[in-house]
C-alpha cells in the first residue's frame, strides 16, 4: 500500500476517461480496470470515484445505462459518448505535453542551464 | 446553451428527485456488492467481505452528497432537502417550534406595525402629484396661524413658490335635504387644487376665477369618502345646492378617492372657498390682519431651482416687510417651511415615530437574542446528533447550512405570521375614528412596503439567530461529544449567552422604564390642575346660526338656554363660554394686550398676549375655575357697561406682580378699548396639558356675543341620563336646534390623545419586551438547572442547604438579571428625554419611576425563575444518581 502515489488532482478524470474509452464498464469496473492499467500504483478511495463519474455525465462526455454484470448482478455501465471521444483525445495530448515539459525539466542538470 | 442544459437537468433533477436518489443508491450498493463479491472469493465469508468492502468505499454520506452536487440542480435540491429535513428536524420539537414562532410573530409584527405608522406619517408624502417640492409655511409660534390678508401679500410678494394657496377649518352644520349633520371641512383658497395639481373624480374644482370677494363663491366641493357616505355615491349631486349654516352652496365637484386634504391627522368632509369663511363665524376674519385664525396653513411648490433655504429667506422678507408696513397689527415673526402634512408637529411626531422604531427594532433584537440562546440549547442537545453525522462524514457547512435553513423556516413562519397581524391592525388602525364628530384619524399604510418590510426582517432575524451556534458546530470534535456525551462541560467564562441575555434584559428594563415614565407623566397630565374641573361636567354645545337664529337674538336665545338648563334637577351650575371651552380642539386666540398708560398700540408695546375667552356669569362656578381675588361676572355687564374682564394668576402676575394688586386696574386692547380687571381665577391649561403656564383673560360673552357656544353644566348626575333629560330640555328651547352633548373629559381626549397614544405604543412594546425577557431569563435558569441537576443532586446529597443550592443553579441568571437591569435602567433615563416631547412631564427624575422600574424587573426575575427554582429544590439526590 505505501509504495502507491497519491493521485494528483485532476487526473481522477482523465484516468476514467481512458479506463472507459476501452469498453463500457461499471463503477467498480472502471475501479478495477484503473487499477489494472496502472499496474495498482495509485491509490482512489472508492467512494470518490462516483462524484467524478457523475461529473462527466453531466458534462456530456459520459453516459449511462443500467444492465447486468458478469456477476449477474444490476449494475450502471458507463461509456464515452463522441464529445467524450475528442475530449479525453484532448486531454490525452494536454497530459503527454505537460508530463514531457515536466520529464525534461526534471532531468535537467546544472550543465545545460 | 450550457446555462439551458444546466436548468434543464437542474428542473429534471427537481421533479424526479426521489428517482435520483434512489437510483444513486442503488449504484453505489451495487459498487459495495461487487466488491464484496471480489472479496468473498478471495475467502472472506459474506458478512465480513461486505463490512469490509463498506468501510473500504469510504465516507458514503460525503460521497452521497458529493454526487448529488456533481449531479446538477444542487442548489435547489439540497435547499429542498434541508427544507424537508428541518421541518421533520422541527416537528420533532413542536414546543421549541411554537415559542420561536410566536416570538417571532410578536416581533417581526410590531415593526411592522410600527414602520406602518411610520410610513404613513412620516415617510410618505401626501398623496398629490410632485409632493417632494410642496411645502408649507409656518409663521410664528402658534402652528402656522396667521390672517388672510397676510396671506394674500405672501401669495403676491414672495419669488420662491410657484403659486401659494391657503385653508382653514370649517365646522358647520351640513344639510343635504332633511337631516342637518355636523360637518368638518377645509376653507380653501381658490388655487388650492390648482396648487395641488389635482383633478376631480366627478365634475369640477373651484378655482382662483371664482373668488369675487367676500362670500362671492358658494361652491362645495365634496370628498370622495363624504360623497360615498351622505350621498351614496350619487353621480347626480354635481349642481345640485346644499345648506350649510343655513347658507345655500352649490356642489361642484368630488374630489379623487385618494385626496384626504392636505394634513394627514385630519380628514375633512367637503371643501369650500376661503373667501365664505366668514358665513360660518360670528366674527369677520377675512379683512382683519391682525388675527391669528383665518389661515391654518399656506403651502405651495417651490418653484424648479429654488431650495428650502433660499425659501426661507424670501418668506421671512415678506414676514420683515409686512411688521415694517403693518406695525399696528403685526409684530415681527419668523417664518420656517415645513413638509405639508403634519405643519410644525413634525419634528416632535418625527422624533417619537422614530423612537418607537428603535424600540421595536430593540423588540427584535431581544427576539432574536433570545432565539439566538435558544437555538444553541437546540443544538447543543443535539451535539450528539451533529458529532455522529461529522463523522459519518457529512461537512461542516453542510450541517451549519442545515440549521440556518432551520432558523430561515422559523423565521419566515414567524414573518409570515407576523405581516398578517399587523396587515389586521393596521388596516384597523386606518378605519379608526378615535372621536365622533372629530374628523382626525390615523394615516396608515398597509401595502406592498409591510410585506417587503417583514420579509427583510424576518431574513435578517434568521439569519441573526441562526449563527448564534455556529462556532459551537464548528468546534464540536465529534469523538470527544459521542465518547463524553452531552453532559460536556458548562463553562465558567463569560458565553455569547450571557451576552445576549443580558443585552435582551437591558433592552426589556429600557423599554419597562420609558413605559412607566409615560404612564407616571399621563397620570399625572390627567390628574394635573387643568385649572378647572372637568369630572361631573357636561358640555352642551349650540350654533345659534345653524339655528338660523340672528346676531340680536343671540344672547336672548343664550340666556333661555342657561336658566331652562338650570332647572334641571340635579344641575347645581351652569355657564357659557364662546367657541370652545379651554382644552377642546385647541381653539382658544390671542389677544394683544397693552399697559393702560400705552398710547402707541404697536405690536412692539404689547404688554401679554393671553389667550381669551368670552364667559358668562356663572361659567367659573359650573367650570370649576376657583375665583382668587375680586368678583366673577354678572347678568348686568352688559354691552353698555364699563368693558370689564377677569384675569387668570399668571395674567395678573406678569402685568401687575401680583393677584391683589390687579383688581380695579386697567389695561388696553388692540382697539384702544380699556378694559377694568375685576377678579382673578387660578391658573389653568388652555391649548394642551403640556403648556407652559400661559397667561389668559376672560370677557363677559354678554359683551361679545358669539352663535356658536357651549353651556357647561355641573351635576353629579349619570352623563348618560343626564344627557337624555338636556336634550329634552333644549327641543323645548327649540326644537330645531341641533346641539352636541359631551362629558368634558370625554372632550380633553382629543387634547390628551397623543400622550395617550404615546403611552398605549409604549405599553404594548413593553409588555412584549418583557415578555421576551420572561422567556430568555426563564430558558437561561431552566437550561442551566437542567444541565447541573446532577451536580445539584450531589451537593444536596452532601447536605448542602436550600439557599445555597439555590444560588448555585440560580446565581448566575440573577447575576445577569441584574447586570442587564442597571444596564437598561440608565438607558431608559437617556432615552426618556424623547419621550417629554410627547408625553406631558416626563420624567424619569421620579424615585416613583425608579422604583417601579426595579419592582417590574424583579417581578419579572422572580417570575422567569420560579419554576427553574422549584425544579432544582425538587431534586431527589438518590433517584437522580441513581438514573446515570
Amino acid at each position: 500500500m505505501s509504495d502507491q502515489a497519491q493521485l494528483l488532482p485532476g487526473t481522477l478524470d482523465l484516468l476514467i476517461l481512458k479506463a472507459v474509452s476501452l469498453g463500457p464498464l461499471h463503477g467498480y469496473g472502471v475501479l478495477l480496470r484503473i487499477a489494472q492499467i496502472t499496474g495498482q500504483a495509485l491509490l482512489i478511495e472508492q467512494g470518490a470515484l462516483y462524484p467524478a463519474l457523475f461529473r462527466l455525465v453531466r458534462q456530456g462526455w459520459l453516459k449511462a445505462e443500467w444492465g447486468t454484470s458478469e456477476n449477474n448482478r444490476r449494475a450502471k455501465f458507463y461509456e464515452l459518448t463522441a464529445a467524450g471521444r475528442k475530449r479525453f483525445r484532448e486531454e490525452t495530448e494536454s497530459w503527454n505535453r505537460l508530463a514531457m515539459a515536466m520529464t525534461t525539466a526534471l532531468a535537467a542538470s546544472a550543465e545545460e542551464v | 446553451m450550457k446555462l439551458l442544459s444546466y436548468f434543464r437537468s437542474a428542473a429534471t433533477r427537481l421533479f424526479h428527485r426521489a428517482e435520483v436518489a434512489d437510483d444513486l443508491e442503488q449504484e453505489l450498493r451495487s459498487h459495495i456488492e461487487h466488491r464484496a463479491d471480489d472479496l468473498e472469493r478471495s475467502g472472506l465469508d459474506r458478512a465480513t467481505a461486505e463490512r469490509r468492502a463498506r468501510v473500504e468505499f469510504g465516507a458514503r454520506e460525503r460521497y452521497t452528497e458529493e454526487s448529488h452536487e456533481a449531479l446538477g440542480g444542487n442548489f435547489l435540491e439540497t435547499l429542498l432537502r434541508d427544507v424537508r429535513l428541518a421541518v421533520r428536524k422541527l416537528r420533532k420539537s413542536p414546543g421549541f417550534l411554537i415559542a420561536a414562532v410566536f416570538t417571532l410573530t410578536l416581533a417581526i409584527g410590531a415593526n411592522a406595525v410600527v414602520f406602518g405608522v411610520m410610513d404613513g406619517l412620516v415617510l410618505r408624502p401626501l398623496n398629490v402629484p410632485d409632493s417632494q417640492s410642496l411645502w408649507g409655511t409656518v409663521y410664528g409660534v402658534d402652528a402656522g396661524f396667521q390672517s388672510y390678508p397676510n396671506y394674500l401679500d405672501l401669495r403676491d410678494r414672495n419669488h420662491s413658490f410657484e403659486d401659494l394657496a391657503a385653508f382653514s377649518f370649517v365646522f358647520a352644520g351640513l344639510d343635504t335635504g332633511n337631516d342637518p349633520s355636523l360637518a368638518a371641512g377645509f376653507a380653501a383658497s381658490g388655487n388650492y387644487f390648482d396648487v395641488l395639481k389635482i383633478q376631480p373624480f366627478l365634475g369640477r374644482f373651484f378655482h382662483s376665477s371664482d373668488e369675487r370677494g367676500a362670500n362671492s363663491a358658494p361652491y362645495l366641493v365634496l370628498t370622495h369618502a363624504y360623497w360615498h357616505t351622505s350621498f351614496h355615491d350619487d353621480p347626480g349631486v354635481v349642481g345640485r345646492i346644499v345648506a350649510i349654516d343655513k347658507h345655500p352652496f352649490t356642489i361642484l365637484g368630488v374630489a379623487p378617492p385618494e385626496f384626504r386634504g392636505t394634513l394627514k391627522f385630519i380628514s375633512p368632509d367637503f371643501f369650500v372657498p376661503i373667501v365664505n369663511q366668514d358665513q360660518f363665524a360670528t366674527t369677520r376674519t377675512l379683512t382683519d390682519r391682525g388675527t391669528t385664525h383665518s389661515v391654518f396653513e399656506t403651502l405651495g411648490h417651490l418653484r424648479p431651482g429654488v431650495t428650502p433655504a433660499q425659501a426661507v429667506a424670501d418668506v421671512n422678507a415678506v414676514g420683515a416687510y409686512l411688521a415694517a408696513t403693518y406695525p399696528k397689527e403685526l409684530s415681527s415673526r419668523t417664518y420656517t417651511l415645513a413638509r405639508c402634512g403634519l405643519t410644525s408637529f413634525g419634528g416632535p411626531v418625527r422624533a417619537f415615530v422614530a423612537a418607537l422604531m428603535l424600540l421595536a427594532g430593540l423588540i427584535l433584537l431581544a427576539a432574536c437574542a433570545n432565539l439566538g440562546s435558544l437555538f444553541a440549547a437546540h443544538a447543543a442537545d443535539r451535539s450528539r446528533e451533529v458529532a455522529l453525522r461529522l463523522a459519518l462524514g457529512s461537512s461542516r457547512q453542510r450541517i451549519l447550512r442545515q440549521l440556518l435553513t432551520e432558523a430561515l423556516l422559523i423565521s419566515l413562519c414567524g414573518g409570515a405570521f407576523g405581516v398578517m397581524a399587523s396587515v389586521a391592525l393596521l388596516r384597523k388602525l386606518g378605519a379608526w375614528q378615535p372621536f365622533a364628530g372629530a374628523p382626525i384619524h390615523i394615516p396608515v399604510n398597509a401595502d406592498a412596503s409591510n410585506y417587503v418590510v417583514a420579509f427583510v426582517l424576518a431574513l435578517v432575524s434568521g439569519f441573526l439567530f441562526g449563527i448564534v451556534p455556529v462556532r459551537q458546530v464548528l468546534r464540536a470534535n465529534p469523538y470527544e461529544i459521542v465518547r463524553a456525551g452531552s453532559a460536556g462541560r458548562l463553562g465558567r467564562r463569560i458565553t455569547l449567552r450571557d451576552v445576549l441575555l443580558v443585552t435582551q434584559i437591558a433592552i426589556c428594563a429600557v423599554l419597562v422604564t420609558s413605559s412607566v415614565v409615560a404612564l407616571r407623566g399621563l397620570e399625572r397630565s390627567l390628574h394635573s390642575n387643568f385649572g378647572f374641573e372637568p369630572r361631573n361636567t357636561m358640555l352642551l354645545g349650540v350654533n345659534l346660526t345653524v339655528g338660523g337664529y340672528g346676531m340680536e337674538a343671540v344672547l336672548p336665545v343664550q340666556k333661555r338656554l342657561i336658566d331652562a338648563m338650570g332647572t334641571i334637577p340635579g344641575v347645581d351650575k351652569v355657564g357659557l363660554v364662546n367657541n370652545y371651552p379651554p382644552l377642546v380642539y385647541a381653539s382658544a386666540g390671542r389677544e394683544n394686550v397693552f399697559k393702560d398708560e400705552t398710547r402707541d398700540l404697536k405690536q412692539s408695546n404689547v404688554a401679554v398676549m393671553p389667550y381669551s375667552y368670552d364667559v358668562s356669569p356663572g361659567y367659573f362656578e359650573a367650570a370649576g375655575t376657583s375665583l382668587l381675588s375680586g368678583r366673577d361676572f354678572s347678568w348686568d355687564d352688559t354691552k353698555s357697561e364699563t368693558l370689564v374682564a377677569v384675569a387668570n394668576r399668571e395674567f395678573a402676575r406678569i402685568l401687575f406682580g401680583s393677584v391683589t394688586n390687579a383688581i380695579g386696574r386697567f389695561v388696553r386692547m388692540q382697539d384702544g378699548r380699556r378694559i377694568q380687571i375685576v377678579g382673578v381665577v387660578a391658573d389653568g391649561k388652555y391649548l394642551s396639558v403640556n403648556e407652559d403656564q400661559q397667561p389668559a383673560l376672560f370677557m363677559p360673552s354678554l359683551q361679545s356675543p358669539a352663535s356658536s357656544a357651549y353651556l357647561v353644566l355641573r351635576s353629579q348626575r349619570d352623563p348618560q341620563e343626564l344627557g337624555a333629560v338636556i336634550r329634552n330640555k333644549l327641543r323645548e328651547v327649540d326644537p330645531a336646534l341641533p346641539g352636541d352633548i359631551q362629558t368634558w373629559n370625554s372632550m380633553l381626549g382629543v387634547a390628551l390623545f397623543p400622550s395617550r397614544m404615546a403611552t398605549a405604543s409604549l405599553g404594548v412594546l413593553e409588555i412584549m419586551g418583557a415578555m421576551l425577557s420572561i422567556t430568555g431569563i426563564f430558558g437561561m435558569a431552566a437550561y442551566s438547572v437542567s444541565k447541573r441537576l446532577r451536580e445539584l443532586g450531589i451537593r444536596m446529597a452532601l447536605g448542602a442547604k436550600r439557599t445555597e443550592v439555590l444560588k448555585a443553579a440560580l446565581g448566575r441568571a440573577v447575576r445577569l438579571l441584574a447586570v442587564g437591569s442597571a444596564a437598561g435602567l440608565i438607558l431608559g433615563i437617556m432615552a426618556s428625554k424623547v419621550l417629554a416631547f410627547i408625553v406631558y412631564q416626563a420624567t424619569s427624575r421620579d424615585p416613583l419611576v425608579l422604583g417601579g422600574v426595579v419592582v417590574a424587573m424583579s417581578l419579572l426575575g422572580l417570575l422567569a425563575t420560579w419554576i427553574p427554582a422549584q425544579r432544582a429544590l425538587a431534586v431527589n439526590p438518590v433517584i437522580l444518581l441513581r438514573e446515570e
